[in-house]
């Protein structure tokens, strides 16, 4: 229990939140680091997982190569990656794509594969072309198992991104590392701490979201500024 | 008009839906196709707007080979309602209705008053244009795939047993307001039922199809009930239940007609 309380007692030291290496900046590194990824991974996987979930198409190729690239080790991939790229912070980012890829193109054809059929069938019939059957029903229907996965994608980029310091100077991870080189446990505590924290908020966040979204595609009550709210209550007396 | 020149349709798997189907349906009228599961009905009338190619044959629209159209451009132009309404469950009735005006770029004003317009012509209160359609009934959903079908006022209508889904005081409210609305508007229009009842009352001219899109027998209503013609007809159109052979009785001073069994079916107007 000291432990935690020393770690408490660590973030609570004004030193820790000044200066180049302060808990803020590192924080926003960690952000950073953490909105590239997951903006670089999502530009990939939404046109392929939208193509897979319009077409049908590729889908066992991609379900194959997204288990695999799962199956990597991501400290593992890091070492090789900086090996050959060097020190400094592309390494760490190209490895966490690789693991921000998989959750983001399931969320995006899993998503888009269960809009009902015949909706978008009756979408196609009504004379809508396939590109406004993506952007106009399927995008919109699918928003929330999208928003899903970029949800499960970005918490993993967050809690693995503390490896970006393993190689390179910046993000969360940096306290982790340093407090395990010099032995300063509730320093390399109170990072873990940090991590878990913004984890557990940015989920918090996009989890609000998703359920918004949600509300909006599937709006099963009369909404109460609704006009047909008033005659309908008045029926019900 | 829309007519099927020796049209064929096979699906992957080698079943036929369709074998050699010729007929011209004329418009301004209502043809009924009328057949059970496998007659191939369905496949029929998704190959007038293209949502399915012929394997072999040609299907014109007032004299033009529809593969000379645009696909997009030919449904837009064609009113398509289904089982189901096929409604798109994010959108407003209103905008539902204005799905294929918005797409050819009328303003989403005007859209939207020519949606209300709709929406009275088909039966509905315009308190229900802001709602969604999850929050309707299954008649009203099927109320605003037909007025969604009407909104670019096409001149063909193809409906894939629309009334399929709804109970049968619905479906007979549904079935007499498409009347009203049909001897209003004069829409070439293919009705797809495996409803015979619906077909004979809707219907201007019926199809009876057997399996393979084969015609069994074409014809008015009326002709098809008076001489069926052969064995097929006849036990499809339930010839010989008792509410298909009337005879009059006078009770009253009023002529009542009965059914083989006995029973009532109403009376004679005088």
């Amino acid at each position: 229990m000291s432990m935690f309380l020393e770690a408490f007692t660590w973030l609570a030291d004004s030193a820790a939140w000044m200066g180049a290496t302060s808990i803020g900046h590192r924080l926003g590194q960690h952000l950073i680091i953490t909105m590239i990824v997951v903006g670089i991974a999502a530009a990939i996987a939404l046109p392929v997982g939208i193509a897979i979930g319009h077409t049908g198409r590729g889908r066992g190729f991609v379900i194959a190569a997204a288990g695999a690239a799962r199956a990597v080790p991501t400290l593992g991939l890091l070492t090789i990656l900086a090996l050959a790229m060097g020190i400094g912070i592309t390494a760490p980012i190209v490895a966490l794509i690789v693991l921000a890829v998989p959750p983001l193109l399931a969320g995006t054809y899993a998503g888009i594969e269960n809009v009902e059929r015949t909706t978008i069938d009756a979408a196609r019939a009504a004379g809508m072309n396939e590109f406004q059957i993506i952007v106009h029903v399927e995008l919109p229907l699918a928003a929330h198992v999208i928003l899903g996965g970029f949800r499960s994608a970005t918490l993993q980029v967050i809690a693995t991104a503390t490896l970006a310091a393993y190689v390179s100077d910046s993000g969360l991870g940096r306290y982790i590392f340093a407090g395990l080189k010099s032995r300063d446990y509730p320093q390399m505590l109170a990072g873990a701490l940090l991590v878990a924290a913004l984890a557990i908020l940015i989920d918090l966040g996009l989890s609000v979201l998703q359920r918004m979204v949600r509300r909006s595609v599937e709006p099963r009550m009369p909404r109460p500024r609704s006009r047909v709210a008033g005659p309908s209550l008045k029926g019900a007396s | 008009m829309i007519e099927f020149r020796a049209v064929s349709k096979s699906f992957s798997g080698g079943a036929v839906a369709v074998e050699e189907f010729s007929y011209v349906l004329p418009s301004h009228r209502t043809v009924a196709l009328v057949g059970s599961s496998g007659s191939g009905k369905t496949t029929l009338l998704r190959m007038v707007n293209r949502m399915l190619e012929p394997g072999s044959g040609t299907v014109l629209i007032d004299g033009r080979d529809v593969r000379e159209f645009n696909k997009v451009a030919l449904r837009r132009s064609i009113g398509y309602v289904m089982q189901d309404g096929g409604l798109l469950p994010h959108r407003t009735v209103a905008e539902n209705i204005s799905t294929v005006p918005v797409l050819n770029r009328v303003s989403r004003k005007e859209a939207r008053v020519t949606a209300l317009e709709l929406l009275e012509q088909v039966g509905l209160d315009l308190t229900l244009a802001d709602r969604y359609p999850a929050q309707l009934s299954g008649g009203q959903r099927q109320r605003v795939g037909v007025a969604r079908a009407l909104a670019a006022d096409p001149n063909i209508l193809l409906m894939d047993e629309p009334f399929g889904a709804v109970d049968p005081i619905v479906r007979r409210e549904l079935q007499n307001q498409l009347l009203a609305l049909q001897s209003r508007l004069g829409k070439t229009m293919v009705f797809v039922t495996h409803d015979i009842d619906e077909a004979l009352l809707l219907g201007d001219e019926v199809i009876v199809l057997r399996s393979g899109g084969r015609i069994a027998q074409v014809g008015p209503p009326a002709e098809i009930l008076a001489a069926p013609a052969d064995a097929f007809v006849r036990d499809f159109i339930g010839a010989d239940r008792p509410e298909r052979v009337l005879r009059i009785v006078e009770t009253q001073g009023r002529k009542v007609v009965l059914d083989q069994a006995g029973r009532p079916a109403g009376v004679l107007a005088s």
